[in-house]
């Protein structure tokens, strides 16, 4: 028996994402009184690999392949399928993300195992298997029973504190059956440099309010300051000011950074259901009265142009 | 080529969730129905497809799995431009149980491009779609955020962490779509609206499936203490809070 953790690679390194799945994979294994085992796809170096250990992964599987270097759904659930059956696996662990999403679903079947989809914390009772998830785009929770005798959990991201807890795993490589790769993949474009909105421990977004996208500039240099993402809601987005991958809210991006600022957005509850989960909400909205207040944990009521100038310069005070 | 897209009736975006028989069951009252917003934009991205004569789209079908109270939904898919419905005749237990049923389906009625959208707005489960594509043991492409015909070709842009990425597949494929892959969801015309009556809204019994999963109960989340306020000249005293006290900068 163990709890299998699939994390994926980016570029060959891992993220803090990675060690949040390891860390969640081990106190589930402990609730279980299993072992943890981590899968690595794809062209991973050894001493990336046993970073892993850093959150106390038991055993490492890496599997590596020419065929593998594209994300082709149908493929790498096969792999996984086959490590989790191989590991004689009760429970699999997958980020909720992209990849996650798209993986976790054709797992579910392939194993015939039932999916707790966007978990935040660990399960309740793993007699029976019960989770917590969030429901209605975060409006509500939900406990859920799963009654399969192998459970598929994807892990909503930064909302599970890892712990450091050293082993030294074994590493296996593995030679996994590799099926038909049926897709093939092209122009592939990454940006650089840039925070991406799903990782940022921070995100200043704007809204409406800014009046127009070339008011963003202020929105940049916080951002910029802070380390942060920027993001906007999704008027600013219909309305081509920002492009459609800094929508943040319920149709848009869901995420949970440590602090969000709302510079401009009123808060409709769309756009609340994509962000409440932040541990930290800061306000700034000319109208009393607007929803965000009582989302937020600290507010201003005010222009977000006139405000953001003077939040820069206090910000530089203390950097 | 044959198009099928898979709805989910949900909760207008704006309804507030409530639930009834000791936070057992999702309170209904008053709760205005809609296609699941991403189900919609997939729905407008096959019509603009199939305006194209170029891309030969012979017909679009939508599918659900649910009740009879799912009809007036499915009849707005019609509205909008669908040219048949089919309803699987069950209360949806779970996402695989869903899947199993529509998977099911396909199985005597094939089409070559199977949309489905990223999540539903109540269990946000995202699972439905792949699902139905390991059941078929098919192709499936997830994230997508556009999505043209070449000569019979599929040609798929998909989201992936920080940017975006090509890919084509054999058909059949699962496109399981997001954000940006239709601009605004199209709205039905008062034509489109006369003419759903005709079109055909075709019921088939379920498959004996057990799901996987279940609900225990519902919790509203906790309710937030009140907002600090700060005056707005004293944007240094909100830094310094956010510096001691919140401890995220």
């Amino acid at each position: 028996m163990s709890v299998l953790v699939f994390t994926e690679n980016w570029d060959g390194k891992f993220k803090k994402m990675s060690f949040e799945l390891v860390s969640y994979a081990s106190k589930i294994a402990e609730m279980l009184n299993t072992q943890t085992v981590v899968l690595s796809i794809g062209d991973v170096q050894e001493d990336e690999l046993k970073k892993l250990g850093n959150y106390a992964a038991d055993k490492i599987v890496s599997v590596n392949n020419d065929k593998l270097k594209n994300l082709d759904n149908q493929v790498y659930t096969s792999v996984i399928a086959e490590v989790a059956t191989k590991e004689e696996a009760t429970v699999v662990i997958i980020a909720q993300n992209n990849m996650g999403k798209a993986l976790a679903p054709r797992l579910s079947v392939k194993l015939k195992a039932g999916l707790g989809a966007g978990v935040s914390k660990l399960p309740a009772s793993v007699e029976p298997f019960t989770i917590f998830k969030k429901v209605y785009s975060g409006k509500a929770y939900s406990n859920v029973v799963i009654k399969s005798d192998v459970k598929i959990l994807t892990l909503a991201q930064n909302s599970f504190e890892f712990e450091e807890n050293v082993k030294s795993p074994a590493i296996e490589n593995f030679e996994a059956t590799i099926g038909d790769v049926k897709t093939t993949v092209s122009n592939v474009q990454k940006q650089t440099g840039k925070i991406l909105l799903n990782d940022a421990e921070i995100v200043v977004s704007g809204g409406r309010g800014m009046k127009s996208g070339e008011q963003w500039a202020p929105i940049e240099e916080l951002a910029e300051l802070l380390g942060a993402a920027t993001a906007c809601s999704r008027p600013v987005s219909d309305e081509g000011w920002r492009p459609h991958e800094e929508h943040t809210g319920q149709t848009g991006k869901i995420i949970a950074p440590n602090l969000y600022i709302a510079a401009g957005i009123s808060g409709a509850i769309q756009h609340l259901a994509g962000i409440s989960s932040s541990k930290c909400i800061v306000a700034i909205n000319t109208d009393k009265d607007a929803p965000i207040f009582e989302a937020a944990d600290y507010g201003i009521i005010g222009d977000a142009a006139k405000i953001l100038p003077d939040f820069i310069e206090a910000v530089k005070e203390i950097k | 080529m044959k198009i099928l897209i898979c709805l989910s009736n949900v909760p207008d975006t704006t309804t507030k969730a409530k639930f009834v028989n000791d936070n057992t069951a999702f309170d209904t009252t008053g709760v205005q129905w809609i296609i699941n917003p991403w189900d919609e934009l997939a729905l407008t991205r096959a019509i603009e497809l199939k305006s194209d004569a170029a891309n030969s789209i012979d017909n679009i079908t939508v599918i659900t799995v649910g009740g009879k109270d799912a009809e007036p939904t499915m009849r707005k898919a019609l509205a909008i431009g669908a040219d048949d419905a089919v309803r699987v005749d069950a209360e949806p237990k779970d996402a695989y149980y869903v899947a199993a049923q529509i998977a099911e389906y396909l199985k005597s009625n094939p089409f070559d491009l199977i949309f489905s959208g990223i999540e539903s707005a109540d269990y946000n489960g995202s699972a439905v779609g792949g699902m139905i594509a390991e059941f078929l043991n098919i192709p499936s492409i997830s994230a997508v955020s556009k999505m043209n015909i070449e000569n019979g070709q599929v040609n798929i842009t998909r989201e992936i962490d920080g940017g975006t990425e090509d890919v084509t597949s054999e058909l059949p494929v699962v496109s399981i779509v997001q954000k940006g892959i239709a601009k605004e969801p199209m709205i039905a015309a008062m034509r489109g609206i006369m003419m759903a009556r005709k079109k055909p809204l075709n019921v088939v019994a379920p498959v004996e499936i057990e799901a996987l999963t279940e609900i225990v109960n519902f919790e509203l989340p906790q309710a937030k203490p009140a907002c600090k306020m700060i005056e707005p000249e004293n944007v240094k005293e909100l830094v310094s809070l956010l510096q001691n006290e919140a401890k995220v900068i």
